[in-house]
């Protein structure tokens, strides 16, 4: 008792003017905030964790959650969260945990870049009448092609095309895996790719038999705790992604608790129900860039050559060099993950302090395959903190050719990101196991906002590229002339190679 | 009883495994690659009941994601033979080098001689599926490490002094491994426990003594009278008190 | 907005710069007065096995020495001078424009297909951007590229266009938005046999610019059109696709088009857009691209900028105007707009 109670983090205010009594929040609380008593309903405010299910389910808006109502006193090196997390740490001698991607307050470089516009010398393109084209093609692509000619009418390609997965808009979902969140979850965002034709991942917890009818939109991932990998596995994947590291914790394992594996979860990941499902944190069959195309050729061999392979790092120092050797080992995209990459949980110290935000990776990453010749080698994705169709436009400007959303996807099911996924909790039915919770989960109402995301976000893609003068996605892709940085310093100028504002 | 016999001297790894896949859809019960030198990946992904007999050396990962073949090796066997495999058996007249059965879920590897580092890392089980990973020799360092399941037998024929390498069953939070012979305490890794084993032990792990013996031709009399080391994990959560939550 | 106008005769009967002074004068509309130029194929038969390198010089010290320095280390200088000019009001001589024809030694390029071609590319990438108060803007066999910052009848007038004959001519008229009254800016942009004449404004060019610098060319003329010529030298001359090919590659159908074609034919169309994705130019352009054996020209694929074309027994003509077509030939009667996307190409026989 040396600490002592700290200030609650949320304080649950109910109006009991505006209150009925109709015990929703009772109902709809896993976190045990609320319990009916006879003189009303009361609050063990501590326990709550601003997941909002309470507010969105009370019929007269009774409910104020109000954060740190009791604060300590203000500093602005010793903050609140260092207070606690020395506090946390002084009494247990533990390595930190926490939910979602990077709490820290970095500058967001997305909210330093401007896109362009068309004014006279051109004019900008109305994609509601005139074509638009987003469909993208991942995978490799020959660097030049063969012909024969016979005559002059008659020119036969020689190339072949290896496989790559076409998508009628550049989003994808990102990797997260089953076991981490629901199977509602897992279906609502498989049945919002399979309606429009894009593709989602499995991440690395197996592929559960309700998601077969979904498998030509479905990336199934191969990570270095191999769960659930097996050849019908990799066969019914539309592509496979090696995850060799992810932004929210580069350079580190992964850890489904125990208490997460329940039945369903331990048949698609092929483990024991209850006992730990550990990722070491590298794969053990790869100690080396040479390794990864070993493990990269022997996916290839056991599909017979039709399937594309990505692979996913995280964004580190060196991400460019390391993605260019992954061009070089056969496989046909590169997943990039930068540092506000989400996730179920990470040490602390890894999420807020480990690696680099992603419009600097992509844009590191193109520049230097294309100084190589061997841009076509592979796609990128991007990934980590794509939270609007901006970041989308943007993130192509820097020269992805696709991104992956996590979270947004997440927050459209419901998702408030209150960051407690661990706790296997979660009121809305996303990030958790329990079945009365995960029930609460719709999967069709789901799949159609989650749908609708995408298609908004697609809508709003295409009027911006039409209002930059341009009607294919191709033309946007590495157009880093469309961007201009604002309050940006010379050398952050010259990594993104993009011009300031005014210039 | 098709037999079908390859001469892999100088062909790559995928028109090869194209020959082995084709040989399979053609009916063959058994094929033969002569002359197998470094050639990856043979067997990959493979589904079926064929057996595949290799005079040579083959190269890393040999049944990898195999399902079902039995594939014999006269000669050594590189990296991590018998890697996420599923189903099958491997028997290799020989040694074999690190990471041998990584990550393996179902089937037999069996190894004459040693295996280098890392061996047997990650194996898991479920239900049903159990790997078996049975060494004839003796295994470098880390022998277990991760394994969340499965069964490592290590008979060690050639020593009698106890088992001396680092970092055995580091991180072990499934499965069993058992090392004939004495195991010095400071070999064992984090989260595993050792114990001599029990006659009740012994019958359990005899009918992989006696499968190990009739294929290399060993008398199975002295592997049955040892005594046997029993490794095994703490703790299903190893690492379970490791983490605070912010 | 600019003016286009191109011509070339399919048995290369040869013909002055005269008419096609007039041609391009009588769309002045379309320019603002700080850019016009051209190209006529077949107007150094003299020295027709030897590169025609025109370069503009701030002075003639500095970098006159280094360019021949230059030209010295990779091959011959055969033959040199100024160009001449003549005093035009509205043309300050801020450059003097000079040339030199030359043999390039073919041994010293190694690993190439078309060693010549590639050392006098890597002289013009070299000079261009190295080399300050040096421009090379013309660097074909037989070929002579004529531009200043003016209106277009004084620029005829600053070169006496009407004293070349060539039996192919491509003229530009310029409205500069991005670097007027550089004489750099004017087209028609020219990269070894390659010319390149251009009306719009590509807005694919940051994704143009990147893809082409991958393959070893150097953007420096800080405007678009240039990426046109140097795109058309990879995918024909390097990579070897016809030029109709390379047009398809530049401006490709649309996904929905390529689905409804036969089998075969969506492939390689498939396979176009997916390799040379990063070439495609996006936005409103009129292009015509002219090569010792043939002019090219295509607009955009939604049509956004004016192409007409006209044929009258050996004569193909490419323009922005159909007036400008008339004033050099007023009896041709076939007069047409291609589909949008489309290459229409003039080809020689002779």
């Amino acid at each position: 008792m040396i600490i002592g109670s700290r200030p609650t983090k949320f304080q649950v205010v109910i109006d009991k003017n505006q209150c009925m009594l109709c015990g929703r929040c009772v109902d709809n609380c896993s976190y045990g905030v609320f319990r009916m008593e006879p003189e009303g309903i009361i609050t063990n405010t501590r326990n709550c964790v601003a997941c909002h299910r309470c507010i969105s389910q009370c019929p007269r808006d009774a409910i104020t959650i109000m954060e740190r109502p009791c604060d300590y006193r203000s500093h602005p090196v010793w903050t609140a969260q260092v207070k606690e997390n020395i506090f946390k740490q002084a009494e247990s001698g533990k390595i930190l945990l926490g939910g979602m991607g990077n709490a820290q307050q970095y500058p967001i470089l997305f909210d330093h870049l401007v896109l362009d516009a068309c004014q006279v010398t051109n004019p900008s393109i109305d994609p509601l009448r005139e074509p638009m084209e987003l469909r993208t093609y991942i995978g490799k692509k020959p660097r030049q092609l063969e012909f024969i000619q016979k005559s002059d009418s008659d020119i036969s390609l020689v190339t072949e095309l290896v496989p790559n997965l076409k998508l009628e808009t550049p989003i994808m979902i990102g990797h997260m895996s089953y076991g981490a969140i629901s199977l509602n979850a897992h279906k609502a965002m498989a049945k919002a790719v399979s309606d429009i034709g894009t593709f989602m991942g499995t991440g690395e917890g197996g592929l559960h038999e309700a998601l077969y009818p979904y498998q030509e939109h479905m990336i199934v991932q191969v990570a270095s705790g191999r769960f659930g990998v097996d050849v019908n596995y990799l066969e019914r994947g539309a592509a496979i992604e090696i995850k060799i590291g992810q932004g929210a914790k580069p350079g580190i394992g992964g850890h489904l608790p125990g208490e997460k594996v329940c039945a369903d979860v331990s048949c698609t990941r092929m483990i024991p129900e209850g006992s730990d499902a550990i990722s070491p944190a590298p794969h053990h069959d790869i100690y080396s860039i040479e390794d990864l195309k070993q493990l990269v050729i022997s996916l290839k061999e056991a599909t017979e050559w039709k399937k594309p392979v990505f692979v996913k790092i995280a964004a580190v120092h060196n991400v460019a060099a390391i993605a260019a050797g992954i061009a070089r080992s056969g496989a046909d995209a590169v997943v990039i993950d930068g540092f506000r990459g989400g996730t179920g949980a990470a040490p602390s110290v890894f999420r807020d302090h480990v690696g680099i935000p992603i419009e600097a990776a992509v844009a590191a990453v193109d520049t230097k395959l294309r100084r190589q010749g061997i841009r076509n080698e592979v796609s990128i994705i991007a990934s980590g903190g794509i939270r609007q169709s901006a970041d989308v436009a943007k993130a192509i400007c820097l020269g992805a050719d696709a991104v992956y959303i996590g979270t947004a996807a997440l927050v459209a099911m419901g998702c408030r990101v209150c960051g407690t996924c661990y706790r296997g909790l979660c009121t809305w039915g996303i990030a958790t196991q329990r079945p009365d919770l995960v029930a609460r989960l719709d999967p069709e109402e789901a799949s159609h906002n989650v749908k609708n995301l995408i298609d908004a976000w697609t809508l709003e893609l295409a009027e911006l590229m039409g209002a930059a003068g341009i009607n294919s996605i191709e033309s946007l892709r590495g157009n880093r002339d469309r961007l201009r940085g604002y309050m940006l310093d010379q050398s952050m100028l010259d990594v993104l190679d993009v011009k300031a504002i005014g210039a | 009883m098709t037999t079908i016999t390859i001469d892999a001297a100088g062909i790559h790894y995928t028109p090869l495994n194209k020959q082995i896949r084709q040989a399979v859809r053609d009916g063959a019960s058994e094929i033969i690659l002569k002359n197998v030198m470094g050639q990856r990946f043979i067997g990959d992904g493979l589904i079926g009941n064929v057996k595949i007999t290799i005079h040579g050396v083959p190269g890393g990962d040999l049944g990898m994601f195999m399902k079902g073949p039995t594939i014999e090796v006269f000669g050594n066997a590189d990296h991590a033979p018998g890697n996420t495999m599923d189903e099958g058996t491997i028997i290799i007249h020989g040694a074999s080098g690190d990471a041998t059965a990584h990550s393996m879920r179902g089937g037999k590897v069996f190894i004459r001689d040693d295996i280098g580092y890392r061996g047997g890392i990650h194996m898991k089980q479920y239900q049903d599926k159990r790997p078996v990973l049975i060494i004839g020799g003796t295994a470098k360092a880390f022998l277990g490490e991760y394994m969340a399941g499965g069964l490592v037998i290590m008979f060690r024929i050639q020593d009698e002094e106890p088992y001396a390498e680092m970092g055995l069953a580091s991180g072990i939070h499934g499965g069993e491994i058992f090392i004939r012979g004495a195991v010095e305490e400071w070999t064992l890794g984090i989260g595993s426990s050792a114990r001599p084993a029990t006659s009740e032990d012994i019958d359990r792990i005899k009918s992989f003594i006696s499968e190990f013996s009739q294929y290399y031709g060993i008398d199975p009399v002295k592997l049955m009278n040892s005594s046997y080391t029993r490794i095994a994990p703490v703790s299903a959560r190893p690492f379970a008190g490791k983490y605070t939550w912010e | 907005m600019c003016g286009i106008i191109g011509v070339i005769d399919k048995q290369r009967e040869l013909m002055d710069g005269s008419s096609i002074r007039d041609a391009l004068s009588i769309m002045d509309e379309r320019g603002s007065g700080e850019g016009a130029g051209y190209a006529a194929y077949g107007v150094y038969p003299d020295y027709a096995d030897l590169y025609a390198i025109h370069v503009f010089y701030d002075n003639l010290v500095e970098p006159k020495a280094q360019v021949e320095d230059l030209l010295e280390t990779w091959g011959m200088i055969e033959h040199d001078e100024e160009i001449p000019t003549f005093e035009q009001a509205g043309i300050p001589k801020i450059h003097t424009p000079w040339r030199y024809f030359f043999r390039p030694k073919t041994r010293l390029m190694q690993r190439s297909r078309t060693p010549d071609d590639e050392i006098v590319k890597h002289i013009v990438m070299e000079v261009n951007k190295s080399i300050k108060g040096a421009l090379i803007f013309s660097s074909g066999k037989n070929i002579g590229v004529f531009k200043a910052s003016g209106w277009p009848e004084e620029v005829a007038d600053f070169y006496r266009v009407e004293k070349y004959e060539g039996y192919l001519w491509l003229a530009h008229n310029r409205y500069p938005t991005n670097t007027p009254g550089w004489w750099g800016g004017a087209h028609p942009f020219n990269l070894l046999n390659w010319s390149v004449v251009h009306n719009g404004e590509i807005t694919s060019y940051g994704t143009n610019r990147r893809y082409i610098e991958s393959f070893g060319y150097d953007c420096t003329m800080y405007t678009d059109t240039e990426v046109v010529a140097y795109l058309m030298d990879l995918l024909v001359r390097r990579h070897g696709l016809t030029q109709e090919l390379a047009v398809r590659a530049l401006a490709p159908p649309f996904w929905e088009e390529i689905e409804r074609m036969p089998e075969d034919i969506q492939r390689l169309n498939t396979a176009l857009r997916l390799t040379y994705g990063s070439a495609m130019m996006n936005g409103p352009f009129a292009i015509a691209v002219a090569s010792p054996d043939s002019i090219v020209g295509f607009s955009d694929r939604i049509k956004l900028r004016p192409l007409v074309i006209g044929e009258h027994d050996n004569k193909v003509f490419i323009s922005s105007e159909e007036a400008a077509i008339r004033t050099v030939d007023s009896a041709i009667k076939n007069i047409y707009m291609p589909k949008a996307g489309h290459p229409i190409v003039g080809r020689t026989v002779a």
